[in-house]
Parts: C-alpha cells; sequence; structure tokens
C-alpha cells in the first residue's frame, strides 16, 4: 500500500478542537518566537502535526516518555524558551507530579494542552477517556485551568495561553465539535460569558458540554422554562464574580462537564458559590465511573451527560429553587 | 580558562585548585552535620558522600557566579538527589551564593533553605527538586534549551544512586542520547546505599556502567572522593561530542563521619544528638572553638 493509499488519521477529526488548536498555534508561531512544541508520539492526535510540518526545528521530540517530557518542558522554560507540552489528557494524568514539583512550583512559564478528554474519546474506550484531569490539575497551586467550548474558542484560547505568563493546563477534544460562537467572539483567561440569556436558572458548562447545554436550553425553552447559559471556560481562576451574579439573578444552577462530577466544574462551581451566594446546585458529569467505548453521543446519553440529561437536572434544580 | 570562571577569581595552577577544593570540601561537611544537628531532622549520608563532587564542580568545573543567577550564559546545576539540600547550601554558602550562617537555619519556619531546594526561594538552586528523577529531566531540558538557542553553556544534573530506580532516569537517559546532548553531563553519587538498605538488596542497579553505555552515553568511572578523578572525569565529559557524559562516582555513604560510614540508616531522615553532632565535627577537623560556633549558634 502506497503511503497515499493509507488511511488517514488526520481527515477523521474535522472541525475538532485538537485541529483547532494545532493550527492555531502554528499560525502563532511566528509571533511567538521562542514557542517550542513538545510531542510524545501522537502529534497526528493532538493537532500538533501542524506545527511540526510548519516549524521542524521548534518541534520537539520526547517519544512515548510522559513524565520527561513534563519535567523537561521546566528546564525548556528554565531557558528563556516557552514550550506547549502536549499529548492525550489520560497521558497527562501519569505526570500529574512532575507538573506539580517542575513547572509549578518551580514557577515556569509552560502550558500543557490536552486532547482527548473525557468520553468525547469515544471508541478508544475507558483506558484512554481521562475523567479525572480537571481535579487533578486544579489542585496544584498556580496552575490555570482551562477548557474552550468550540474551535474558534479553542484558537484564541491558543494565544490567551501564549501571552500569559505562568503554567497552564488546557484541554481541548477529539472528537468534531459544534460551532458555538461567531468570528466576534473574544476570550479572556478567567472570564466566563453568557451564551444564551435567561432567569429561571442558569447552566454553567464547559468544553463540549457548553453546545450541549445550549440544545437543552432550547428544550426548556418550550416548556417556558428560561435558561441561561454561561460557558465557563477557564475553571481555574473561576470567574467568581460572574457566578455570583448569576445566582443571585436566577436563583439555581446547573453545572455540566464531561469529567467525573468530583473535582472538576461542578465542584469549582460549588465552591465559588458556598462561601458568598449559596443556590440549589445540579451538577452534570460522569458519576464517579470510568468511561466506555461508543460513540460520544452515544456514550454521552449512556453517562447521563447529554442535552437531555442536562434538561432533566435543571427541571430538579428548579424543584429544589421553589422550596428553598 | 573560560572568562566567566575568570570572573570567579580561580587559581590557575592544579595544586592550589585541589587544595581549594579539598577545604571548601571540609566547610561542605562541617555545615552538613551543623545544619541538620540544628533543623533536628534531614539527610547526612547522601549529603557527605557527595561533597567531594559539589566541591570540584562549584569550585573548578560550572561557569557561574553569585551575581550571574539569571545570566543565560551561566551553566545550570540541578541537585536531582535535592535530600542533599544541605550539602547544596553549604558549598553555594562557601562560594558566595548565600551566607552560609544563614543556611544553618535548614528546614526551619521561614528560612529559605527547605528540606529539599525551592528555586522559588533561592534562585540561584536552577530547579526545586525533591522527587527523585525530575531534577535529571529538567537538567536535559536545560541541555536542550540552550542548545535550540546556540548557546555553549552546560547542564549538569547529581543524581543519587536510589534515583535510578525511577523509570523517569530511563526516559531521560533515552532522550538525552537521541537529542544528542554533549552538553548535559550527569553525575551519579553511587554510594551503594539508599534509605532502607543497600542497592541490591532493594532494587539491583548492576550492571550499571553498562546500562549507561547501552543507552548510548560516554561513560566514566571514577573514586567520587578523588578530586583529580572527578576534575578529569569533567574535563573529559566536557570535552565529549555528540552524546551526552555520565561520571559514575563510587562514594561512600556517611564519607567523612567514621559512625555513620555505609550505614543505611544515617541516610535519613536523622535527629543528631549534640554528643553525636560534636563527634562527627570532630571526626572532619574541627576544633573546639570551631564546632562550638558551628553548634551554639541561633538556628
Amino acid at each position: 500500500m502506497s503511503q497515499a493509499e493509507a488511511p488517514s488519521l488526520i481527515g477523521s477529526s474535522g472541525d475538532s478542537l485538537r485541529e483547532a488548536f494545532g493550527k492555531a498555534l502554528s499560525a502563532l508561531a511566528d509571533e511567538f518566537p521562542k514557542l517550542v512544541v513538545l510531542d510524545a508520539d501522537i502529534a497526528g492526535g493532538t493537532g500538533v502535526h501542524h506545527f511540526r510540518k510548519s516549524h521542524p526545528a521548534r518541534f520537539l521530540q520526547f517519544g512515548i516518555a510522559e513524565q520527561n517530557m513534563m519535567a523537561a518542558a521546566g528546564g525548556l522554560a528554565a531557558t528563556g524558551l516557552l514550550p506547549v507540552v502536549t499529548t492525550f489528557a489520560v497521558f497527562c494524568l501519569r505526570a500529574v507530579e512532575q507538573a506539580r514539583l517542575s513547572l509549578a512550583y518551580a514557577r515556569r512559564n509552560a502550558k500543557i494542552v490536552a486532547s482527548h478528554p473525557g468520553i468525547d474519546v469515544g471508541p478508544d474506550g475507558g483506558s484512554a477517556q481521562a475523567l479525572e484531569d480537571l481535579a487533578a490539575f486544579r489542585a496544584i497551586p498556580g496552575m490555570t485551568v482551562i477548557s474552550p467550548a468550540d474551535p474558534i474558542e479553542t484558537a484564541l484560547a491558543t494565544r490567551a495561553i501564549l501571552e500569559f505568563d505562568g503554567p497552564v493546563y488546557m484541554r481541548t477534544g477529539r472528537s468534531p465539535a459544534k460551532r458555538v460562537f461567531g468570528d466576534d467572539h473574544t476570550f479572556q483567561i478567567g472570564k466566563g460569558c453568557i451564551v444564551r440569556d435567561g432567569s429561571d436558572l442558569t447552566i454553567v458548562a464547559c468544553g463540549v458540554e457548553v453546545a450541549r447545554a445550549l440544545e437543552a436550553a432550547e428544550t426548556l425553552a418550550k416548556e417556558n422554562i428560561c435558561a441561561r447559559v454561561v460557558n465557563m471556560a477557564t475553571i481555574k481562576p473561576i470567574d467568581r464574580e460572574l457566578l455570583s451574579r448569576c445566582a443571585q439573578e436566577t436563583g439555581a444552577m446547573v453545572t455540566a462537564e464531561d469529567h467525573n462530577i468530583y473535582g472538576g466544574l461542578g465542584g469549582a462551581v460549588a465552591e465559588a458559590l458556598a462561601g458568598t451566594t449559596p443556590c440549589p446546585i445540579e451538577f452534570v458529569g460522569v458519576r464517579d465511573t470510568f468511561g466506555a467505548s461508543g460513540e460520544p453521543e452515544e456514550l454521552a446519553v449512556l453517562f447521563g451527560i447529554g442535552s437531555g440529561a442536562i434538561a432533566q437536572a435543571a427541571r430538579r434544580v428548579l424543584t429544589r429553587k421553589g422550596k428553598a | 580558562m573560560s572568562p566567566i570562571a575568570q570572573r570567579l577569581e580561580r587559581p590557575s595552577d592544579a595544586d592550589t585548585i585541589a587544595a581549594g577544593i579539598a577545604s571548601a570540601a571540609r566547610f561542605t561537611r562541617k555545615h552538613v552535620i551543623a545544619s541538620i544537628y540544628h533543623a533536628g531532622s534531614g539527610h547526612p549520608g547522601g549529603a557527605l558522600s557527595c561533597a567531594d563532587i559539589l566541591a570540584c564542580l562549584f569550585g573548578a568545573e560550572l561557569n557561574i557566579w553569585p551575581e550571574g543567577a539569571g545570566d543565560p550564559q551561566r551553566d545550570r546545576f540541578v541537585l536531582s538527589k535535592g535530600h542533599a539540600a544541605p550539602a547544596l547550601y553549604a558549598i553555594a554558602a562557601h562560594h558566595g551564593f548565600c551566607d552560609a550562617r544563614a543556611a544553618l537555619a535548614l528546614r526551619k519556619l521561614g528560612s529559605p533553605f527547605q528540606g529539599h531546594p525551592h528555586i522559588g526561594d533561592l534562585p540561584w538552586v536552577e530547579t526545586s527538586t525533591g522527587s527523585l528523577g525530575q531534577g535529571f529531566s529538567v537538567a536535559l531540558g536545560m541541555a536542550l534549551g540552550l542548545k535550540l538557542q546556540n548557546s555553549t553553556a552546560r547542564a549538569y544534573a547529581l543524581l543519587g544512586d536510589g534515583e535510578l530506580q525511577e523509570g523517569e532516569v530511563w526516559e531521560a537517559a533515552m532522550c538525552a542520547a537521541h537529542h544528542k546532548l554533549d552538553n548535559l553531563c550527569a553525575i551519579i553519587d553511587y554510594n551503594k546505599l539508599q534509605s532502607d538498605d543497600r542497592n541490591d538488596a532493594i532494587m539491583r542497579l548492576e550492571p550499571l556502567a553498562a546500562k549507561w553505555r547501552a543507552f548510548d552515553w560516554a561513560v566514566v568511572e571514577v573514586d567520587g572522593h578523588d578530586i583529580g578523578q572527578i576534575l578529569a572525569a569533567l574535563r573529559r565529559a566536557s570535552a565529549t561530542q555528540g552524546r551526552p557524559a555520565i561520571i559514575i562516582a563510587h562514594t561512600v555513604k556517611g564519607k567523612g563521619v567514621p559512625y555513620m560510614e555505609n550505614i543505611p540508616h544515617w541516610h535519613g531522615s536523622v535527629k543528631l544528638t549534640r554528643a553525636q553532632a560534636e563527634e562527627a565535627l570532630g571526626a572532619l577537623g574541627a576544633v573546639r572553638g570551631e564546632i562550638k560556633e558551628l553548634l551554639d549558634v541561633a538556628g
């Protein structure tokens, strides 16, 4: 079989967040001359094959050895370079301690960009579906944690993390993503944004769940439930001001994430509101279990993070709101 | 001799250099004992075993100087075996990177001299260490970064022998050879003991030199307490082209303090009594006044 006849892994990723990230990185390379990209033999999967092609001298191969790659990023940053560590989210988990000591504790300006988070990974199954990464990286002092919602926001967030001084963990995504934003979208680290206004409750979502939250809001509107949808792309530091305002204005919340219900966006929202403006919250996420093989939309239904589950959580929280 | 080395005003004749290094190593060992005594905890065995290596690095090899903490042209030294921090603080104090008396406040609340080195407290330690294996990878990243930016500066990492049981070390070993990082030099403080027991009782390291050769590193084995041998090995490592170099330094854990030598218990973390500290300092050649000064100083 010739090279041309070989099946193309890249073509299957379509309009995914990982492709958006990889293309943005390549486009930004000239503007950020210190940028170097670290890969552990999955450039085709993470989107950085674009960068490898456009800037081969600044593409650094580490082989299938994520612990060394993560810590070495600290050394590269120490020499004034701007390293971006790329791998799958699940493999970032095996280098959490390297990110903790050699990046965050050592105060390095290094970025970690993880593709293939959550059950959005699909057919590769439970072993490949990281449902713990937001919790693990959020718990590291000084680590900024970002999960953009669509390809436009991913491209904007890519620029933002390169401009930002400090360690960042950012999720992209494997599967073709739905467009949420127009070309006029803006992104700022630490700021959430209202993508659909409403007064009965607020659905706070990140990543692929933002598109599903918008679908849920549409469903709820037919029941005369007016749901506000907030895109909370920065999970840490979380936009407390916006959360408090939404809690005061709508009195109930649903959080939605492609992650374990423990320690991710839901946890961050609950922590932020508990001390200031508590209100009833329902958590949509994978309920402390591992994933499985299947198509992402099938898995979203099975594990209760689809738009139907979000709408159901909204109805539940409204019942509680009435009693509160 | 490079311009930066001249800036450190190092002597030029071999005998004077060796005498200065021997003196710095004695200073280092005495301060290791004193600081661990004041701290009430710490790892004396592995700090004493690497004192001569550190004295050679700081005294004759590394292009570093106290005012040069942010200078891009400086060499980078990483103490990957971060638990030997008391020895690093002592040799650094000897060369003016920090205050020797302040460093006696090892492990104390509010002191920048934490139990393991932290760049956030002491900029000249280059990176934070204390989790074995990571410092080696960080030094590799430094070597790669320096090379990418066409710097002639070099990166050095001092590793413990037990540290070699971390898988990350072998990830880094493969990576450094693949990227032909001839500006990277690793030194193994091969004292044969680790926290609980002898290396070969916990997890065998031998054949160690053969392992590194198989990973395509230039390997030199030396007596890690012979200053002449260490300096010669460092020169050979610097001259190595096309691949990284490693110096396997055979050492004695607890070197210089007879009751500690070759006994795993003194890996630490241990509490030294006044009598133990006095005996150790005496064995290291400290005179009565010096012992009193080191042990009676307010921590």
